[in-house]
């Protein structure tokens, strides 16, 4: 029972670090008051740039260590000029936040496909980055193997929460980001540009969505499909929702789900044949939409104004 | 920090909005220690004067001077740098955030740093929001003005009184030496009122304020010039003291204004609406009417007085089948109404004048001649067999927009973009035009300017004699006062005590409003 249950959550942490990094991007895009849904559309393309840089210069062989960074930075900037991209048709033309978000969706979808048949092709993958085993203390029984011998990216990705909490919460930029999602009008009134607010915060939300869909091809499959994100990008919207716009709160949403999905990787792997695992692949969607509904309502923490378009003259 | 303003002059200004001109060729002055009150009516263009001056709207024509030298406002942030501040009717103020974070959104010097920062202290800034110094700045103008706020409160938690006096700390903080309200009282209690208007007395000595309001009372206390606006263009400008109120309400609506009275000695008919032993339970799941008892009869105004939150809202609600009965009997003209849907009860012939004009009273984004047939849009003549016919539709509009003074670019135009008086007006039309029996008006000339508060209680007088029974809710004495036959007092989800006409003083009405059952 042990050994299930180490292996269930060594499984399952690493499991949440796409989603985590992903969900915290959305939260300042939320934040901001833009919602992007085309999350996994960045991913898809940030999957894509990511393995491209490695690729190019190693092939499916070991590459140095400052190349995967830069496959890791090239993914992190194209996805900061896809969320301009969409800044520029929801903020500026003030299309529906729904609509554009899907077309974001479909258009990097589509293009990190396309892009990887002409480029790279076939189903070559790359060494990736690896894991490292933190000295010492990967030693310790059980913790080591759970908690202190990932991908350093998955560190990366936890370290991420208080930053992301410090950014919103102890920063000039973080107060205008919040005001600009709750009151835009009153944050205009106090002489802050609003539309350059909500940009650069979709430029920080995607990069972190690119970065999270480099995870998945330089440290999780170390290849590229064009199933790799498989819905992430969705998941990780809905978590923001889940955990009320408070980057703690996406990472319980995160480590639930990813625990969820574990459970059932866990059980496949267990044989316990008995039990229908169709059933545990379905748990984790099942609990995001069942928290989702249970969740609490006050008003009075998140953006209010969220998906809202603002402009200045328009009389309400 | 800005210079002191010893003058503010505004020459020429003109701004147009699609179909309207919001203001036309207006010129004013402001110097040291004056305060200027601007009145004028909803829709007259005063807040969209106010906003050219803040920054926030460009005018089309004009110039602005400060200490006789020209300026140009592209951001509230170019207004700020000259010491002007603006407290706007609606508060801006962020809910989520506490007054501390609310004041350093717009400290300049705390967001984006001053001039001659080094590249260090730029880099601070930018990592380490200071708001221990916020608050101290806060603590320090709020002791310096006597206006007491609490730093760390989150906004939602504050009453409106409360978030006005954040609004006021939060413009003082950023250096204003010439503030700017927006109708400051219109929200607030008449003892809030009479505190603001105290500190902005006191305020007066240090700054120059320009405040817009259309209560003339308020002007005569706290203004020594006034500057009237009527339909975009300046009308008058002077010294308050020269002027009495009844002329400068004559100015702004452009003629004498009397509010009507009910002087009408013409007997009531049969009951119309009877109401008895009602409960009727609240949001919050409490008993909100408790045995609520009340009649009204054929041609009679009954003016249901009372502190709001006392059972009002929900009266109206379970009247017009928007709210569950929890027991009780309601009847109208003889036929009950409890258990019936809203449909069933507005067929029964019960006109509804809802508290919310905005959300209950019109769809604001249909256009008006279609908020008009709202509630017979299926019958003929509107529409005949599932074909509802534009014709009839634009025609009733056109023959409501004369009869009711609509005042609108066309009936085309979304009902949500009119003025609060002639949403009123809409909501009125569709009402009385409906022919009712029996007619439930809410708070009817809240936030109304006085021209559209004569309007309304005239049609409501002529309602009345024609003899429809009428139930008027209402927080202003002198509304409840000037129109009823006979006056209900509402506590607590009871009925206190029914006074005829002659009976009701402000005074008693004011003791009883307040729980006092005999006097």
């Amino acid at each position: 029972m042990l050994d299930f249950i180490v292996l269930f959550l060594t499984v399952g942490i690493p499991l949440s670090s796409a989603l985590l990094l992903a969900s915290l991007g959305e939260t300042v895009n939320q934040r901001s008051g833009v919602f992007n849904l085309g999350c996994e559309g960045v991913m898809s393309m940030g999957a894509f740039v990511g393995m491209l840089i490695p690729y190019m210069v190693g092939g499916s062989g070991t590459v140095a260590w400052y190349v995967n960074v830069a496959g890791l930075l090239s993914a992190a900037l194209v996805g900061a000029l896809l969320g301009l991209l969409y800044g520029l048709v929801v903020i500026k033309f003030s299309a529906p936040q729904g609509i554009a978000g899907i077309g974001l969706q479909l258009f990097g979808t589509g293009l990190a496909g396309t892009f990887y048949r002409h480029f790279i092709g076939g189903a070559e993958g790359v060494a990736g980055i690896s894991s490292i085993r933190i000295p010492v203390l990967c030693d310790l029984p059980i913790l080591g193997k759970m908690l202190f011998s990932c991908n350093p990216m998955v560190y990366v990705a936890f370290l991420m929460v208080p930053t992301v909490h410090y950014i919103l919460f102890k920063t000039p930029w973080g107060l205008r980001v919040r005001a600009c999602g709750t009151m835009p009008r009153a944050a205009d009134s106090m002489g802050i540009n609003v539309s350059r607010t909500r940009y650069q915060a979709l430029a920080f939300g995607s990069a972190m969505a690119g970065l999270a869909g480099a995870y998945l091809s330089l440290c999780y499959a170390k290849i590229f499909t064009d199933t790799l994100v498989g819905g992430r990008g969705f998941i990780a919207v809905a978590l923001v929702y889940f955990g009320r716009w408070s980057p703690l709160g996406v990472m319980g949403g995160a480590l639930l789900f990813s625990l969820a999905q574990a459970l059932q990787l866990a059980v496949q792997a267990y044989g316990f044949a008995a039990f229908p695992y169709e059933f545990l692949v379905m748990l984790p969607y099942a609990l995001v939409i069942v928290v989702l509904v249970f969740v609490g309502k006050s008003k009075h923490v998140g953006p209010a104004m969220l998906g809202k378009p603002f402009n200045r003259e328009m009389r309400t | 920090m800005a210079n002191p303003i010893t003058s503010l002059r505004i020459e020429h200004i003109t701004k147009r909005f699609p179909g309207i001109v919001a203001c036309s060729d207006i010129s004013l002055s402001v110097g040291k220690g004056e305060v200027l009150a601007l009145v004028g009516e909803n829709g007259a263009g005063k807040t969209t004067l106010m906003n050219i001056l803040m920054g926030l709207y460009t005018p089309d024509e004009g110039k602005i001077y400060i200490n006789n030298k020209e300026v140009v406002f592209k951001s509230p942030s170019d207004a700020f740098a000259c010491g002007i501040g603006m407290v706007h009717q609606q508060y801006m103020l962020v809910p989520n955030l506490t007054v501390t974070e609310n004041v350093a959104l717009g400290m300049r010097q705390m967001m984006d740093g001053r001039d001659g920062d080094t590249t260090l202290d730029k880099f601070k800034r930018a990592v380490k929001l200071d708001l221990a110094s916020v608050r101290r700045h806060i603590v320090a103008i709020s002791e310096h003005y006597g206006l007491s706020v609490d730093p760390d409160a989150y906004i939602w938690q504050l009453s409106v009184g409360e978030q006005q006096r954040v609004e006021l700390v939060k413009t003082l903080c950023f250096g204003a030496k010439f503030l700017i309200l927006d109708e400051p009282t219109s929200a607030l209690t008449p003892q809030e009122t009479d505190e603001l208007i105290e500190l902005l007395r006191r305020m007066s000595h240090e700054l120059s304020i320009i405040f817009i309001s259309h209560k003339l009372a308020e002007v005569k206390a706290l203004s020594n010039k006034v500057a009237i606006l009527r339909g975009g263009k300046l009308v008058f400008r002077g010294n308050t003291a020269d002027h009495s109120a009844a002329d400068i309400a004559a100015l702004m609506t452009g003629h004498q204004v009397y509010l009507p009275v009910n002087q009408s000695s013409k007997a009531p008919g049969k009951p119309m609406l009877e109401v008895h032993d009602l409960f009727v339970r609240g949001d919050r799941g409490n008993m909100a009417l408790n045995k609520l008892n009340l009649t009204v009869r054929a041609g009679e105004i009954v003016g249901l007085a009372g502190v709001s939150g006392n059972g009002q809202r929900e009266l109206a609600e379970a009247l017009t089948g928007l709210r569950a009965i929890e027991s009780g009997e309601v009847s109208l003209d003889g036929v009950s109404l409890v258990g019936r849907t809203p449909k069933q009860i507005i067929a029964q012939g019960m006109g509804y004048v809802p508290e919310e004009r905005n959300i209950e009273g019109i769809v604001p984004s249909m256009s008006i001649r279609e908020n008009l047939v709202l509630k017979d849009i299926g019958k003929p003549p509107y529409s005949t067999v599932g074909v509802i016919s534009n014709a009839r539709i634009s025609a009733n509009a056109e023959k409501m927009r004369e009869e009711f003074d609509i005042r609108c670019s066309g009936v085309n135009v979304a009902a949500g973009s009119l003025s609060g008086g002639n949403i009123q007006k809409v909501i009125l039309a569709r009402e009385i035009s409906r022919g009712p029996k029996f007619l439930i008006a809410v708070y009817p000339i809240r936030g109304l300017d006085l021209g559209a508060a004569e309007f309304i209680h005239k049609q409501l007088l002529a309602l009345r004699d024609s003899g429809v029974g009428i139930l008027l809710i209402s927080e202003e004495l002198e509304e409840v006062i000037n129109l009823s036959d006979r006056i209900a007092v509402i506590f607590k989800g009871q009925i206190q005590r029914t006074l005829g006409r002659g009976e009701a003083t402000q005074r008693k009405l004011g003791m009883m409003m307040a729980g006092v059952k005999e006097i």
